[in-house]
């Protein structure tokens, strides 16, 4: 997920040099975004006033307690939400669908709720655990669902993913106003990184390992892609690895939920522009998704933090005007495989 | 709802020869003239039922009520049955598309474009009306663009309008967030009222608004009918198809704009009423399709309002019912008609 990473492993033949450029564009905007991301907030944190207060200083303990954590946060999320997206789109088979379109989400938010209400006392790990518990029965109904569509049509199964979130948040939505909880509710169903600091973001580690198992288990998710008969055939245990697949793409989806909030469009776009540019390899697209979904949040979180300074907009909004409209982009294009 | 509903299948099915009151009841007329009076019916219970004080008192707040939910039915039914007709198909309706967020759109943009104090001293008849009108302009040409010139598959324009609508409502946010908290007031008090208790001025203007929209679909009810036939066969029975599609747009643009200003955006309303019209008429001739969904609207919301408030003792949250079921019933319509 780094810079080097991206740079190295998406050069696959000295044939293909614009590639490579690409590559090495994305890992330097991702360094510069990271090292500048460092630098943006309210109170003064520059290169002087860290040298000035040194190890003990104001600005070395903002660096550490609130700016880094933010920095890594924000990478990590925009990474791991790339990849659940990659992932899920190989098991469905369909290149729209991310755990926004495919009602993940949204089941996810519900198993927050249910925490909320019945363990209000809970640990933000134990919130987690139960969200990604309802993620996976998210995942699981898309599944079902997705299987009664008549025809294998490529835009229908987001909507139907789209419609089924739909559902679900009315659930939780009707829910929280009877029992007034709207507001805390709406904390985390609006994706911001504003209160990331040092011993609350912790948690989106555990997306960074989904990322790992992901990266690991790459070429079964690829076969997966060729479908059900094809992988058995190649002597794969299918089932195994859609379900290897659900649970990482619940558990990054938790995680995400726990940190930031939602995140409309990222895990759809990022995977669908890569595969433009490369393909859909997905060992050779997972640093590449990875590192375009880090630099893409990155890029989103500095326009919500400058864009009205001192204030901050919530990320979901800029990623939701940005992403819907490179998403509206891929579906409207000339030769966009949805028409 | 359930008492006039429930008969139409038993006439369907009569294998007997049809008695008067069944043969009387598969004319559409008569159909439409049950449902009217079924409004009555509700419209007086909801006025003159659990009244705690003063009857003139009570009558008077809630004739308000019912006079904004009978604008916003007509609004969201007239316009999305002439939507579906335009864009042949039963799936797709204005608010799907992306409408009403787009609605909010413009009005958060003119405050933000004027500011506040430009606002507020402007006349508000005049900004509502430059509101509607530049929606209307705005949402004719996007909807001709999108519908117009290559035929596109029906799955792909709702999800291309369900994007629209997150951008659009993302754009709107972003350009709250952007205000200063006094615009802001301002914008949040001139906006959204609730259901039950809607702004009196702005109840007036949308139901003059309103009004003038069904007036300008009634001389194109025969040619509303031919459109049902697809644009091929429409061109061909001489109908001037881009000219009467852009004036359609531009009248259910107006009314999606009035019924959002009114009550803010409820996603499936429109659909769960179009498509109950459709069955419950039994015909597609316009002239009895477009009252069916209005009054069907009216039993909806009074109906439903009556239920939630008097009968279940829930306050408010009408509309939030409206789109669970809205839902469920847009994914039994799209995987039953996905194999088309």
């Amino acid at each position: 997920m780094t810079a080097t990473a991206v740079a190295t492993t998406s050069t696959p033949a000295p044939a293909r040099p614009r590639r490579t450029w690409v590559g090495v564009l994305i890992g330097v905007l991702l360094v510069v975004l990271g090292i500048v991301s460092l630098f943006v907030g309210v109170s003064d944190v520059s290169v002087a006033t860290l040298l000035e207060g040194g190890a003990d200083g104001t600005a070395a303990f903002l660096l550490v307690a609130s700016r880094m954590p933010r920095t890594v946060a924000v990478v990590l999320v925009g990474a791991s939400l790339g990849i659940a997206g990659l992932i899920l789109q190989m098991l469905v088979r369909n290149k729209f669908v991310e755990p926004g379109t495919t009602g993940v989400s949204e089941f996810a938010t519900l198993g927050m709720l249910v925490t909320i209400v019945l363990w209000p006392g809970m640990a933000i790990m134990g919130k987690m655990a139960v969200a990604a518990v309802f993620g996976l029965i998210g995942t699981w109904v898309f599944l079902r669902v997705i299987r009664a569509v008549p025809v294998r049509q490529l835009v229908l199964v987001p909507l139907v993913g789209i419609m089924l979130g739909g559902i679900v948040g009315a659930v939780t939505a009707f829910f929280a106003y009877r029992l007034d909880l709207l507001q805390s509710l709406g904390q985390w169903s609006q994706g911001s990184f504003a209160s990331v600091m040092q011993g609350r973001y912790e948690y989106v580690w555990v997306a960074a390992v989904m990322v790992l198992v992901a990266w690991v288990a790459a070429d079964r998710f690829s076969v997966i892609g060729l479908g059900e008969d094809f992988a058995t055939n190649l002597g794969l245990n299918y089932r195994r690895v859609v379900a290897v697949g659900m649970v990482v793409v619940a558990v990054i989806t938790a995680s995400v939920l726990v940190t930031a909030g939602m995140i409309p469009f990222l895990g759809l776009v990022v995977p669908n522009i890569v595969s433009l540019i490369i393909g859909d390899n997905v060992r050779r697209s997972i640093p590449w998704v990875a590192g375009l979904g880090a630099t893409f949040v990155l890029a989103c979180d500095l326009i919500a933090r400058t864009v009205r300074f001192p204030y901050e907009i919530p990320l979901s909004v800029v990623v939701g005007i940005v992403g819907a409209g490179l998403f509206l982009w891929l579906l409207l294009r000339k030769g966009s495989r949805a028409h | 709802m359930r008492t006039d509903t429930a008969p139409a299948p038993a006439a369907v099915a009569g294998v007997r020869p049809p008695s008067r009151l069944a043969s009387a009841w598969s004319r559409p007329g008569v159909r439409l003239a049950v449902l009217a009076a079924a409004v009555l019916v509700l419209a007086a219970l909801y006025l003159f039922t659990a009244v705690p004080g003063s009857l003139g008192y009570a009558v008077k707040i809630r004739s308000v009520s019912v006079a904004g939910m009978v604008v916003v039915a007509v609004a969201v039914g007239v316009s999305t049955v002439v939507f579906h007709t335009i864009t042949q198909n039963r799936i797709l309706t204005p608010s799907i598309m992306g409408f009403d967020a787009f609605f909010m759109l413009i009005s958060t943009v003119i405050v933000f474009g004027l500011g506040a104090t430009t606002f507020l001293r402007a006349d508000p008849v005049v900004l509502w009306l430059v509101q509607v009108a530049v929606m209307t302009a705005f949402s004719v040409f996007l909807f001709t663009w999108l519908f117009g010139g290559k035929r596109r598959s029906i799955h792909l324009m709702l999800l291309v309008g369900i994007v629209l609508g997150t951008f659009f409502r993302s754009l709107t946010e972003w350009m709250q967030r952007m205000l200063d908290p006094l615009d802001f007031q301002v914008l949040t008090d001139t906006g959204f009222a609730s259901l039950t208790r809607p702004n009196e001025t702005l109840l007036l203007l949308t139901g003059i608004l309103v009004a003038l929209g069904c007036l300008g679909v009634v001389p194109l009810l025969r040619t509303l009918d031919v459109l049902t036939l697809g644009e091929p066969t429409a061109v061909g029975l001489g109908v001037d198809h881009r000219r009467v599609v852009m004036a359609l747009f531009a009248i259910v643009s107006v009314m999606v704009a009035a019924s959002t200003a009114l009550v803010g955006p409820i996603l499936f309303f429109g659909l769960i009423v179009a498509n109950l019209a459709y069955s419950y008429a039994g015909t597609f001739r316009h002239r009895f399709t477009l009252p069916a969904a209005a009054l069907l609207g009216v039993v909806c919301l009074l109906g439903g309002q009556l239920l939630l408030e008097r009968v279940l003792g829930f306050g408010g949250s009408l509309s939030m019912v409206i789109e669970f079921a809205g839902g469920l019933f847009f994914l039994f319509l799209v995987l039953r008609k996905g194999a088309r």
